[in-house]
């Protein structure tokens, strides 16, 4: 499954993710009595501390858990749905079911990268505490796929910077950022929205933090079409701030 | 054949000038000269404002690259304009609506790079729509298709190609503005599908790894977009990685 992953990436990302497969092993080798007394936290460090000597920066891996746990939410919460009978119209499941195999897909490639340093899948309510009904009621899922796909993209913006150490990573991360701009523009319009964000509006003010800082004008005259042409970053901790009512631990 | 100098002009100046207007392709091709206008100083380091009927050079470095930026949004923004100055036979309001909210946003894109390079920006390009039909949805709509996702994959590929984070920054917030265009173009295409040609279907997003197609290195994109361009556009001063 892994090679069949990798099999379209390039060959200097496979080569790296083939030698931290290496550090993995030995890694283990070293944690196993540990990780038997039930530290993973002590195994997540010394994964950490190896892969730090050999493969990914620090930085980097911490971007990569980042975008996993988000990735992990969006997956989370489109298996859900579509496993929700009569949730989904007909018409409409082919589009969620492309957009889960993409989610699906980002989670094992970010796992398959990050290896032993993968943080956990955390566990999600989606309901935010019994406020909300995303399985139950069409018009709520589709309003919160909007807000996960628009918070990707602003969260995989946010973090490009980070990974520029790293070219591999880095187009590997704006690959999947731009398939989660599609994703986006296309469920927005699924709910008769624009594809793209103008200004910091939203129809639905429970999902108003998402679209925060939309309105910037980079400088130029301030119009609609203005702050459509551009997407703005969300930082790590905006981004935590809008996905936290969905994560339990 | 002579060609009569203008009265009082230098033969210097006069080569300089007609590398510089829109004959100067055909000028070159008349003279065969290409080396020795070069020699005089008289082109490819000049961008600036002028007509671009010629050759442009992107330059070298982030500025460079965001030359190449710019050669692209001059293309998208062209192309919009000629569709949105006379829409193809039976449009609807959502088409006419999303092609030119596109317009005005690769306009913006335009001018944004325009002013952002100041004096090092190309100059503009001379394009070349013949194969498209602008009567025509499909031909419209397809080629449309063909610029978003070009332009998407020639900014995933511009990315490791900049040396600037805040340039990283500005190319990632419009490449995915492009993205939006492209699922809402395909969309019209094939609506509410997961089929090739779909807004993130097979055909441009990876269904093993949920990674949008292979990023493009620049002298892939100008190739695809050489049917659309007259102007020689010079990326050898590009970086490459």
């Amino acid at each position: 499954m892994r090679d069949t992953i990798f099999g379209s990436l390039d060959p200097e990302l496979m080569n790296r993710v083939e030698s931290r497969r290496g550090a993995v092993s030995r890694t283990g080798k070293m944690a196993g009595a540990l990780a038997l007394a039930s530290m993973p936290v002590a195994f997540g460090l010394m994964a950490k501390k190896a892969f730090a000597q050999g493969g990914l920066p620090q930085g980097i891996i911490d971007v990569l858990n980042f975008a996993l746990t988000l990735e992990e939410l969006e997956n989370e919460f489109y298996v859900t749905g579509l496993a929700s009978g009569g949730l989904i119209p007909g018409a409409d499941q082919p589009i969620f079911q492309q957009i889960r195999k993409h989610e699906t897909a980002h989670v094992a490639l970010l796992r398959s990268v990050l290896g032993a340093s993968a943080v956990d899948k955390p566990t999600f309510d989606f309901t935010a505490g019994g406020t909300l009904d995303p399985f139950n009621d069409y018009p709520t899922f589709q309003l919160l796929s909007q807000a996960f796909e628009d918070t990707g993209v602003r969260a995989y913006k946010g973090q490009a910077a980070a990974l520029m150490a790293d070219n591999a990573i880095l187009t590997t991360a704006l690959r999947i950022h731009s398939v989660e701009a599609r994703h986006a523009s296309e469920v927005r319009r699924l709910r008769g929205q624009k594809g793209w964000i103008t200004g910091n509006m939203t129809d639905n003010a429970a999902i108003a933090a998402v679209y925060a800082g939309e309105e910037a004008t980079n400088g130029l005259p301030t119009s609609n079409a203005v702050t459509e042409a551009f997407d703005e970053p969300l930082t790590k901790d905006q981004v935590l701030a809008i996905a936290s009512p969905f994560i339990v631990v | 054949m002579r060609t009569r100098l203008p009265q009082g002009e230098s033969e210097l100046h006069f080569l300089d000038r007609l590398a510089r207007s829109t004959n100067r392709r055909a000028f070159l091709q008349w003279s065969g000269m290409a080396i020795g206008v070069v020699a005089l100083g008289c082109s490819d380091d000049h961008n600036g404002p002028g007509n671009g009927d010629g050759e442009v050079n992107l330059g070298t470095g982030d500025t460079g690259v965001l030359n190449y930026a710019y050669a692209l949004e001059q293309l998208e923004a062209a192309f919009y304009t000629q569709v949105v100055a006379s829409f193809y036979a039976g449009a609807s309001v959502d088409e006419q609506s999303i092609l030119t909210d596109i317009r005005d946003h690769e306009v913006i894109h335009r001018d944004f790079f325009r002013t952002a390079l100041g004096s090092a920006a190309i100059a503009d390009l001379t394009v070349d729509f013949t194969t498209i039909n602008f009567a025509d949805r499909a031909s419209v709509l397809g080629a449309a298709k063909t610029f978003e996702d070009l332009g998407v994959s020639a900014y995933n590929g511009a990315g490791q190609l900049l040396t600037d984070a805040a340039n990283l920054l500005v190319a990632g917030k419009i490449v995915s503005v492009e993205a939006r265009h492209a699922a809402a173009i395909r969309d019209l295409l094939v609506p509410r599908s997961s089929a090739a040609g779909s807004f993130a279907g097979d055909d441009t997003v990876d269904p093993t790894t949920g990674l949008e197609i292979p990023e493009r290195a620049p002298p892939a994109v100008l190739t695809a977009a050489d049917t659309y361009v007259v102007t020689t556009i010079n990326s050898s001063g590009l970086p490459t990685s």
